[in-house]
């Protein structure tokens, strides 16, 4: 079915509870239905609902994504693509284009994988997510949204309606990098988000790192981005973030790589991201 | 190098299958459709070894649309016979239980019951509801362990057979080769400097687009028709003939366009359970194989542990070599070992060598070839030792291969000598790129080289050609075409009676219309099958020539056939096409058909360069520059020889680089998908330039040497020195994955 408001769909997750599963791009969920991973005995359609697959910037609220609204338009924005330098990345490496054309953030993070490649720039963006529900409108923080593999803090009749994401000054910048063996068609190894801002005298104001794949939900790494502030930017500065964030990942081994190996990872891309991001700040 | 002159031979024609190949139109097996038609869906061991204590197929068989359902007891019982497969042989009960598992399931994935169904949703859903009682058994995925006296033993009858000689007790070891020439004990002993080290590789996938896929339509006057995706369409039939216990006769195979095999398509899987489906039910089945059913219960090729060591004297003579080998044969016997322990010094010119090879079974589906299979898991091993032996001596990589390269006359590990051979020259051609002669430079990068052989064969290959009215052919063949093998024959063809490429009109045939011929393997077919269309095309010139007499009245021995392929005779000349009109006129048809079988191998050499750069902080790789040089004896279709030298190494790429089958604690593979089993992308190759030497294959017309498998045989090796050469670091296991090498670098600057 694809009903054509909030409240409809509201109304038909709370009936149907856990067999009604969503449909925004269905890069996920279709996968999922059909390896038997999840089942379902309605899917809802969200694409026929203004609010979710639209989105607008201000300079006052900064960035309403709906959650439905697909990669691509990320990327693709002129504007938006510099404001939001982290998201774009994320945006232009999920999967291929085709998939890019389908897929929307709203759904990446819904889907709640460890190693998604727009959460840790959702949360680096200080991002917050808005959901709807039986018992009306709430909001919650990226960096809380998820809560272990595949889950996340949605209950039973609530949908992820938007994303809000804080305005841009002309002195902030963001970036993502993930590691992966190959260089494309790939899952994150491991995915560093990071966001600073800088100040007048070219130090560092204010910053946010977020780390995926080493742990069972995206991390905001709240130490590592503390030390940056009031500090020059510097590879020094950045190597001590990165091995504060080292700290706080929790890795498995799989076919991926030990986990050993994505901790390593994990100081590697702190630095590179934030040396992209200042680099994007002073630009 | 050959000097002739061709006029089609040499040359770059659009190929005949291209417009349906670009446009979809090309009928694959998956495409096929039957009035009536089921589909089959498999039920696949979740274990890696287990006992099949009892299986309940009353709920599956009661579900509605389900029309037969099928389990080992369906199976006749095959004996213990060996089934020769053109390109290797295999024992028939153990390819029969392969197909369908009878007691004991011996790796995840293994097949042990089946299921058709009006629809592929029914199928799976009452595959389902089939339960199977298994008694899980301790299993094992790794040769060294596998060989241990205490190992868990996948067949309780099976004994280790040394050359000939049966051993008292079972083991997972069915055979054990050696092979040796000269002393090399006495030769180590007089080496100045000596290399040694242990390598390991794990087991791979040929990654081929399109799934395994078969029809099958068993009639009632007991004809059985086969729609399929196979390498070769008559050992399908033997296969599925025996397997079956039905008349060889019996059995009418159509092989479909199929999308890649690399060695992976010769052995049957679904083809007897389709079959049998077919058979129960009275309708014709289709089963398709899923990608993660291709990948854990189809035929990769095997991991392998080896250690090697040779031994050369201060001025770089290679003196003496000895190699130790144990493959995986996967759960059943009869792996790749074999060419395996012939390869391993296959390139150099050593007087003195020793090879022990082991075949071993373990809880893995059962190997199968893989563009030359068996050799470069050893190249891996015995390419980078020449390097270490280079440095060691301060020679140049490249001079030490020049120095020891085997050339005509040299004799292999294993016996044979070799007759006039192209590696000497593909060294000389490397020595002249481009590439070599460009200096690599900046930080963290590398270059490496390294050569490689495959034999190819000859086997059996048959052709007819008819005459058209208009002097046009039709090219009746048998072999599959996978790399543009239609167009490579029929340029043969041409070239003999003087006609173009698209005067031929060639067709693979089926079993029921095609003379004999074996699989598409082996590099062999423009080679084999190309000579029995040369032979055709001469059996036609000899049937004008006594016609043309008729007509011209003169004596059939006064009439000549020029290399244009026009005729003369009695003050008259006549071009093929002209005089086939001409014939046809006057109430003669022509056929023209030849059967071959040269038993010579082809002898393919290459040698590659590979440049890269390694990110110092993560251990991954940047293939930045690769070429691929390789005697193709004479490329007759010079496009479809680079396609292939470039696809080899991609695959070759693949396989240093990131590919494997990872295991989980439970022994399950952890990656039977394309996303986490990763295979080059486009964005992780760069341009593989080629460069073809032709140095003349003297068992051929034109000169033709086999060219698809070699190109895979040295890259692992080429990246491996490469990776040295800009990190410090001997990699000795693969994949030189990211995590593997950065564990590598590490442990290299810390000691």
């Amino acid at each position: 079915m694809a009903p054509k408001s909030v409240s409809e769909v509201v109304a038909v997750l709370s009936e149907q509870g856990d067999r009604a599963k969503l449909l925004a791009g269905g890069t996920d969920i279709i996968v999922q239905l059909r390896e038997g991973l999840r089942e379902a005995d309605v899917v809802v359609d969200i694409k026929k609902i203004e609010e979710v697959t639209s989105f607008n910037y201000c300079p006052e609220n900064g960035l309403s994504l709906g959650s439905a609204v697909a990669c691509y338009n990320l990327y693709e924005h002129p504007e938006l693509s510099k404001l939001y330098g982290a998201l774009a990345d994320s945006t232009h490496i999920i999967g291929g284009w085709q998939i890019q054309s389908r897929a929307s953030v709203g759904g990446n993070l819904c889907n709640a994988s460890p190693a998604a490649d727009s959460i840790p720039s959702l949360i680096a963006l200080n991002a917050i997510a808005v959901i709807a529900g039986p018992k009306g409108e709430r909001t919650v923080a990226a960096e809380d949204f998820c809560t272990g593999p595949g889950r996340n803090v949605l209950e039973n009749g609530e949908l992820l309606v938007s994303i809000q994401i804080p305005a841009q000054c002309s002195n902030s910048g963001s970036a993502y990098e993930r590691f992966i063996p190959r260089n494309e068609m790939d899952i994150a190894v491991v995915g560093v988000g990071s966001w600073v801002k800088l100040a007048a005298d070219g130090t560092i104001a204010d910053a946010r790192i977020s780390l995926g794949a080493v742990a069972a939900t995206p991390l905001f790494a709240e130490q590592a981005s503390a030390i940056l502030i009031g500090k020059e930017p510097n590879e020094e500065v950045f190597s001590a973030a990165g091995e504060l964030a080292r700290q706080i990942a929790t890795p498995i081994s799989d076919m991926r790589g030990t986990d050993e190996y994505r901790s390593h990872l994990v100081s590697v891309l702190v630095k590179r991201t934030l040396i992209t991001a200042v680099e994007r700040a002073q630009n | 190098m050959t000097t002739t002159q061709y006029r089609v031979i040499g040359s770059r024609p659009v190929r005949h299958d291209g417009a349906d190949k670009v446009t979809g139109k090309a009928i694959y097996t998956a495409d096929t459709k039957l009035p009536g038609m089921l589909v089959g869906f498999v039920l696949r061991s979740p274990h890696a070894h287990a006992r099949i204590i009892s299986i309940d197929i009353s709920e599956a068989e009661a579900t509605p649309g389900v029309h037969a359902v099928l389990t080992a007891a369906d199976y006749p019982n095959v004996e213990n016979k060996m089934a020769d497969l053109g390109e290797g042989s295999i024992n028939l009960s153990y390819l029969s239980s392969n197909c369908m598992a009878q007691q004991k399931v011996l790796y995840r994935g293994h097949a042990g019951a089946a299921v058709a169904a009006t629809d592929v949703h029914i199928a799976e859903e009452a595959v389902k509801k089939i339960k199977v009682e298994y008694e899980v058994l301790d299993s094992v995925t790794w040769v060294l362990d596998a060989m241990k006296e205490d190992a868990p033993l996948l067949h309780d009858d099976m004994v280790t057979d040394s050359m000939g000689e049966k051993a008292s007790k079972p083991s997972n070891v069915p055979a054990h080769l050696h092979f040796e020439k000269g002393d090399a004990a006495a030769a180590f002993a007089e080496a100045d400097v000596i290399v040694e080290r242990e390598f390991k590789t794990a087991t791979v996938h040929q990654g081929y687009i399109e799934p395994h896929a078969v029809v099958a339509d068993y009639n009632e006057d007991g004809r059985l028709r086969i729609w399929t995706a196979t390498q070769g369409s008559f050992t399908c039939r033997q296969q599925t003939a025996e397997i079956l216990q039905i008349p060889l006769g019996n059995v009418l195979v159509t092989p479909c366009e199929i999308g890649g095999g690399f060695g992976g398509k010769i052995t049957v899987y679904l083809e007897p359970t389709a079959a049998l489906l077919s058979k129960k039910s009275g309708r014709p089945v289709r089963i398709s194989m899923t990608r993660s059913d291709v990948f854990e219960a189809s035929g990769p090729t095997p991991g392998s542990f080896m250690r090697v060591k040779i031994g050369a004297k201060n001025d770089g003579t290679i003196i003496a070599g000895e190699a130790w080998l144990a493959y995986d044969a996967g759960a059943y016997p009869g792996g790749v070992i074999g060419p395996g322990c012939m390869c391993v010094f296959s390139c150099y010119d050593i007087e003195h060598a020793v090879v022990d090879g082991y075949d071993v079974c373990l809880n893995k589906p059962k190997t199968s070839a893989y563009r030359a299979p068996g050799a470069t898991q050893v190249a891996f091993a015995t390419e980078q030792l020449v390097d270490e032996l280079a440095q060691k001596l301060g020679m140049c990589e490249l001079e030490i291969r020049q120095k020891n390269a085997v050339k005509e006359g040299s004799r292999r590990v294993d016996g044979p000598v070799y007759p006039p051979i192209g590696l000497v020259e593909c060294l000389d051609a490397l020595k002249q790129s481009d590439h070599w002669n460009t200096p690599l430079q900046g930080p963290n990068r590398g270059r490496g080289i390294a050569a490689g052989f495959w034999f190819g064969c000859g086997l059996k290959s048959s052709a007819a050609c008819t005459v058209n009215s208009d002097g046009t052919i039709n090219l009746l063949e048998g072999s599959t075409d996978i790399g543009g093998s239609r167009t490579s024959i029929a340029m043969q063809l041409a070239e003999v009676l003087g006609l173009e490429a698209d005067d031929i009109n060639p067709q693979v045939g089926d079993t029921d219309t095609a003379g004999y011929t074996d699989v598409t393997g082996g590099s062999r077919v423009t080679f084999a099958t190309g000579m029995a269309a040369y032979e055709a095309g001469r059996d036609l010139q000899q049937q004008m020539k006594t016609l043309a007499a008729d007509l011209w009245d003169c004596p059939a021995d006064e009439i000549t056939v020029d290399d244009d392929g026009s005729f003369s005779g009695n003050n008259r000349t006549l071009g093929f096409k002209e005089l086939a009109v001409e014939l046809f006129a006057a109430g003669e048809h022509l056929v023209g058909r030849a059967t071959v079988s040269p038993e010579c191998p082809t002898n393919g050499f290459g040698a590659q360069i590979a440049d890269v750069e390694v990110d110092p902080d993560t251990g991954k790789v940047t293939v930045l520059r690769y070429t691929t040089i390789q005697d193709a004896g004479k490329a007759i279709h010079p496009s479809y020889v680079e396609g292939q030298l470039q696809g080899g190494t991609v695959q070759g790429i693949g396989w240093a680089l990131n590919e494997e089958y990872f295991y989980k604690d439970d022994n399950s593979m952890a990656n039977a998908s394309f996303l986490d089993y990763r295979m080059p992308t486009m964005l992780d190759v760069p341009m593989i330039d080629t460069i073809i030497v032709e140095t003349g294959n003297p068992e051929h017309p034109y000169g033709v040497r086999g060219v698809g498998e070699t190109p895979i045989v040295p890259p692992p090796a080429a990246l491996a020195n490469a990776i040295y050469n800009a990190t410090d670091t001997r990699m000795t296991e693969l994949p030189m994955s990211p995590p593997k090498l950065w564990k590598a670098m590490q442990k290299h600057q810390a000691s």
